[in-house]
């Protein structure tokens, strides 16, 4: 078990910066979720970590050690590859000891090795199958045992469950948390599912056009999102986001599009007239009489909650509630944000207020 | 009581029966016959008919011009007592072998070296394939102008450059010209090696390379524990292929050297063709012919079994 740090990294693709400037700290026995839309940058950060890609600039050290210019095989790492990279040609037992052959180990320990692995993921009645015999789900768990028998410093994880249907997806999800708490390895992981990092992580580090947008704790970049990106990505249904002014004198408030007035608890000193961004997230609505009026457009009932599509201000916003409302298409309700929950970006910016 | 009437009543003796050609024209369980039909009768009358022919034709003692009588296996005693056959029979195996072997590592060598990321790939790729496109007698052609005895073009380079005094007699000694052939039919045969093994390895996962090299591997191990294994199906159907060419190959030899000198490039095929067809007695022709068909048969049937489905690519495919 090893921290990671990550110092400033850059990739540049034949003169195109894929990534600009990246730090990242990880603590030693770290569970670290990396998180981005597609392009992000993530999957090449996570390939330099590994070794498989040149950095172009900046120092990423594993332990105390710098190891820009550390082959792969000796960075002690081992990762899971999205599309689980199983040799065809070798049984679950052959793929799993193949870096303890590799590394002239007796097949006494390889054995060993193995089966201890197997034991943690429950794979010993598979150990003489072939790749193409097995499920997606079992294939997966041979790709995070070929990663346990090495005892790595390091797991990498890239995408690992995006090949999963959703129900195995949530399996597995638990299955990979659970076995990061018995091992407490130090664990890079990414995704681009807002859901696997928050469920999953110690730590998120969100990522867009490469660059990290902010670093934090799941609930921390629930409650606190530094930016709208940030806002705007974690948390599922998103955010919902009206541009308008604020107003400062006397009590503050927010004027949104076509003459909506939202509350606040409190604005920033000398913003009165600014331009923002005003962010409620959709389980912070309540119906209350004092609230802004809204016209039901389409009501998803999930059975748990209910979402509620709607306009607000001529912005068609969403809405969960826990309670059953009997609402239909067109009708008008009175929507209020719950003002000491609502967060304030910087219209220009996107920065949080 | 009424019975009830389930069938037509049988008063019309002279209703349409069907004859049975009708009823074959429509039966589906004949449809696949008539389907089959046309290509049945392409491979009867181009491929089954004159292979039977020409070993019906080894039993007779045929010339051109005259009708043969059956004689057994006389052509085949014959044969077994002729120094000559025995000698184009290792001349064969001899340019099979090692031409075929030359073929399997160039090939390989060219595939991996083609299948790295590299400027002008396409472009490389195409110039790779041009001996292959190039008809057989013109490379052959050109291969005997570059042998020519007098304006041999390596002799000339060699002279020029102070390393040997006189022309290389390429075609005109006896090992010297089996290297030759051997030589031209390599470079005839490089491509299609090389092509489709490349084929076969744009096939594996980039993700199975970098998943060895975090394992440890190094290239070789890469090659040897990754590359190799998988390509194995490939590299037993192009090989088997390359083997039939070669052992069946008589375009180059014959446009070189006619067998010669004094028979020492001579294989089955081209004495087959000089003894057949143009000594004209074409029942020892076709028994020299015929006698390539076990050997044929045991290269089908080693590359048959090292062919057979291996085990990791049974089972349930779900991906």
């Amino acid at each position: 078990m090893s921290s990671v740090q990550i110092r400033d990294v850059r990739k540049s693709f034949g003169g195109f910066e894929v990534l600009h400037g990246v730090s990242i700290p990880i603590e030693d026995g770290a569970f670290v979720v990396l998180v981005g839309p597609s392009g992000c940058g993530k999957s090449t950060l996570l390939r330099m970590l590994a070794g498989l890609e040149n950095i172009t600039s900046g120092t990423i050290s594993i332990g105390d050690r710098v190891v820009n210019n550390v082959q792969p095989k000796e960075r002690d790492i081992a990762m899971v590859f999205q599309n689980y990279a199983l040799y065809p040609h070798m049984t679950v037992a052959d793929n799993m000891g193949f870096s303890l052959k590799l590394r002239g180990a007796s097949s006494d320990e390889i054995g060993k090795g193995v089966k201890r692995a197997a034991e943690i993921l429950d794979l010993i009645p598979l150990l003489d199958r072939y790749p193409r015999q097995l499920s997606g789900g079992q294939r997966q768990r041979v790709a995070m045992g070929r990663a346990i028998v090495r005892d790595p410093q390091v797991f990498l994880f890239d995408e690992p469950l995006s090949n999963l249907d959703a129900k195995l997806r949530v399996a597995m999800r638990t299955e990979i948390k659970e076995l990061h708490q018995r091992l407490k390895t130090t664990t890079v992981y990414v995704t681009h599912d807002q859901i696997e990092a928050m469920t999953m992580a110690d730590k998120i580090v969100v990522m867009h056009d490469g660059i990290v947008e902010q670093i934090g704790s799941p609930l921390d970049l629930y409650d606190r999102p530094d930016n709208q990106f940030v806002a705007s990505f974690i948390g599922s249904p998103a955010m919902n986001f009206l541009k308008g002014k604020l107003k400062a004198n006397g009590s503050a408030s927010f004027e949104g599009p076509n003459g909506l007035k939202l509350p606040l608890a409190s604005a920033p000193a000398n913003s009165d007239g600014r331009a923002v961004v005003y962010g409620v997230r959709p389980e912070h609505f309540t119906i209350a009489d004092d609230g802004a009026e809204a016209e039901i457009v389409v009501v998803e009932p999930t059975g748990s909650e209910t979402q509620v599509f709607a306009k607000l201000g001529g912005e068609q916003v969403v809405a969960v509630f826990r309670e059953r409302h009997q609402f239909a298409p067109g009708d008008k309700v009175r929507l209020k944000p719950n003002p000491s929950l609502v967060h304030l970006f910087d219209e220009a910016t996107g920065k949080r207020l | 009581m009424t019975t009830l009437q389930t069938s037509a009543p049988a008063q019309a003796p002279t209703a349409y029966t069907p004859s049975l050609w009708a009823r074959l024209k429509v039966n589906r369980n004949w449809m696949a016959v008539w389907f089959m039909l046309p290509a049945a009768a392409f491979l009867i009358l181009f491929l089954a008919y004159p292979l039977g022919l020409g070993v019906w034709m080894s039993f007779t003692d045929e010339r051109i011009g005259r009708t043969g009588v059956f004689v057994g296996l006389e052509n085949y005693q014959w044969l077994w007592d002729d120094s000559i056959f025995w000698l184009s029979v290792f001349n064969t195996l001899l340019y099979t072998i090692v031409a075929s072997a030359i073929k399997f590592v160039i090939g390989l060598y060219l595939a991996l070296l083609l299948n790295r990321h590299m400027p002008f790939k396409a472009i490389i790729r195409s110039i790779v394939l041009i001996p292959f496109i190039v008809p057989t007698v013109l490379s052959a052609i050109a291969f005997w102008w570059i042998y020519d005895s007098q304006f041999s073009i390596i002799s000339w380079s060699l002279i020029k450059m102070g390393l040997i005094d006189h022309n290389i007699n390429f075609l005109g000694d006896a090992n010297m010209a089996r290297g030759s052939v051997i030589f031209a039919n390599i470079w005839r045969g490089v491509p299609f090696v090389a092509i489709t093994l490349l084929a076969g390895l744009q096939t594996v996962s980039p993700s199975l390379y970098e998943a060895a090299t975090l394992d440890g591997a190094t290239n070789w191990q890469r090659f040897r524990f990754i590359t190799y294994p998988i390509l194995t199906p490939i590299i037993a159907v192009v090989m088997t292929f390359s083997v039939l060419f070669t052992f069946t190959d008589f375009q180059l030899v014959w446009a070189l050297t006619r067998g010669g000198p004094v028979n020492a490039t001579h294989l089955m095929a081209t004495l087959s063709y000089q003894r057949g067809i143009i000594s004209g007695r074409l029942g020892e022709g076709a028994a020299i012919a015929t006698a390539m068909i076990p050997f044929l048969a045991a290269a089908i049937a080693i590359s048959w079994f090292g062919m057979q489905r291996r085990k990791w690519q049974q089972g349930s495919n779900n991906d």
